[in-house]
């Protein structure tokens, strides 16, 4: 599972950080960042899920890879 | 090192060649029909919004007015985020819905960047702000914030029944926003007035309104002097020395961004402390398993954002046009109703309840897309170091007298009296 955050839609609002602070962080103006390759670790998928159904943007996308 | 000689003319007077803006006439009384001739400053409304939105939602979406010359109140999520998303169609040159339009020519700046600032000119004004209110830095405020809540309560010894809107909750951004611009902690009770003057003197003559709000940059263009004599490490100092594109910021726009944080820091933030702590004296089982499970704070503080959001924008038609089945004229307002948007049936499950443990809860409270509040993560730290403290110290209180609760009349909806029994 790997989460990636759209830039173009990012308002730096800061509830994938808040909510998943191990996969994603905020830069030097708040907007969010995925940290790492974006890879969610096991026992993280919870939070992955959590980040992308608050976001008020809609600028996470969790993606299952094969 | 020239001298800054930007503020010592006065950049306030208008000028013979600049537009005026337009002035409609001022209605007020009872409203004879939501759907067609709403107001947002009628007591009715103050008292609670909440009944009439969702009325409007089921049988006319886009509620008309012909008050402030006239405008439109989109009830349904879908239509207020198409609205913040479209700065094609909606100016943000004018914000609060009054019955004064300023010139077109004002765009896309407006009176207080970046608030009131269209693109493109919009994204430079924000990211001039963005550094100071990330949530890493705003940390950095949370233990004198906290040492300042427990103060308060401090105060509040010995009492039986305290007004949390006026002895706690107004306290707690007026401190921590005066830090920030530098203002002297205890100019307190004029920023009171400046906040009910621009927000809550909608319907005041023109004259009266005009002379309040010079009283307002009277006041800013006395600490931007301060700061030109004694500078120092704090947002007015900074929007003094900024520049954008090469430049200088203007005068206006120094005074204007300084105005916007001292109003839009206050009584939005006082207005989500007040409401909190109002649901929580009016609701003990929720009380309760907040101060038995602090952990929860932080989600529930979520909820409380979504079903008692404290902050409604405006924007203008830029043309007219036919827009989700209304026809639109150009300069109507829009009065954009996020506390509306976060009750629609459509987006949230049982929207009408407080739900404390809501974990899914993608709501709107601080706006959406590219005007999204710019203090947010401050105004979050603020709501839940006061919660924290309050429920800690005083974990059991109810509302005093419920019919002595007064709600703020306009677009910042918060308690101004919150009588609370705390013992």
């Amino acid at each position: 599972m790997k989460v990636q955050i759209s830039s173009e839609r990012c308002q730096g609002h800061g509830r994938c950080y808040d909510l998943a602070p191990d996969l994603f962080g905020d830069d030097d103006e708040g907007y969010g960042k995925v940290l790492g390759t974006g890879v969610v670790p096991p026992g993280k998928e919870r939070e992955a899920h959590l980040a992308a159904a608050n976001c008020p943007e809609r600028a996470i996308d969790v993606l299952r890879e094969a | 090192m020239a001298v800054d000689d930007r503020f010592t003319q006065d950049f306030r007077e208008p000028r013979a060649d600049q537009p005026l803006g337009t002035r409609s006439e001022i209605i007020t009384g009872p409203v004879s029909d939501w759907g067609s001739d709403f107001s947002h400053l009628e007591p009715q409304w103050s008292a609670d919004p909440y009944p009439i939105q969702d009325d409007l939602r089921q049988r006319c979406p886009i509620a008309r007015t012909e008050r402030f010359g006239g405008g439109w109140l989109p009830t349904r999520y879908q239509d207020v985020a198409a609205i913040a998303y479209d700065t094609e169609h909606f100016s943000s040159r004018a914000i609060i819905m009054s019955n004064f339009r300023p010139p077109r020519e004002l765009a896309p700046v407006g009176g207080s960047p970046p608030i009131s600032s269209d693109p493109p000119f919009h994204h430079d004004a924000r990211k001039l702000l963005l550094p100071a209110f990330t949530k890493t830095t705003v940390t950095r405020q949370e233990p004198a914030t906290r040492a300042l809540c427990h103060s308060l309560i401090n105060a509040l010894q010995g009492r039986d029944v305290v007004d949390a809107a006026h002895h706690y909750a107004q306290h707690i951004p007026m401190r921590v926003i005066a830090d920030m611009l530098g203002f002297p902690p205890q100019d307190g009770p004029h920023f009171r007035e400046f906040v009910e003057n621009v927000l809550e003197g909608i319907n005041l003559p023109p004259e009266e309104r005009i002379a309040r709000m010079t009283r307002l940059f009277d006041y800013l263009v006395a600490q931007v002097h301060d700061h030109l004599d004694n500078p120092r490490e704090d947002l007015t100092t900074y929007l003094i020395n900024a520049e954008l594109h090469g430049h200088s910021l203007d005068p206006s726009h120094v005074v204007g961004t300084m105005a916007l944080l001292l109003i839009a820091g206050i009584d939005t933030t006082w207005s989500a402390i007040g409401a909190s702590l109002w649901h929580l004296a009016r609701t003990p089982q929720d009380r309760k398993r907040l101060v038995a499970d602090p952990r929860l704070l932080p989600v529930a503080m979520e909820e409380f954002l979504r079903a008692y959001a404290p902050v409604t924008m405006a924007r203008l038609v830029k043309q007219d046009m036919h827009w989700h089945g209304v026809d639109m004229k150009a300069d109507d307002w829009i009065l954009l109703s996020f506390p509306a948007a976060n009750r629609d049936p459509a987006q949230f499950d049982r929207a009408g309840e407080v739900v404390i443990d809501r974990e899914v809860n993608r709501h709107a409270a601080f706006g959406l897309g590219i005007h999204r509040c710019v203090g947010s993560h401050l105004a979050r730290m603020e709501l839940r170091v006061a919660l924290e403290v309050w429920l800690e110290r005083i974990p059991e209180f109810s509302l005093d007298d419920p019919s002595a609760v007064t709600w703020a009349a306009g677009q910042i909806r918060g308690p101004r009296t919150l009588p609370l029994r705390i013992r």
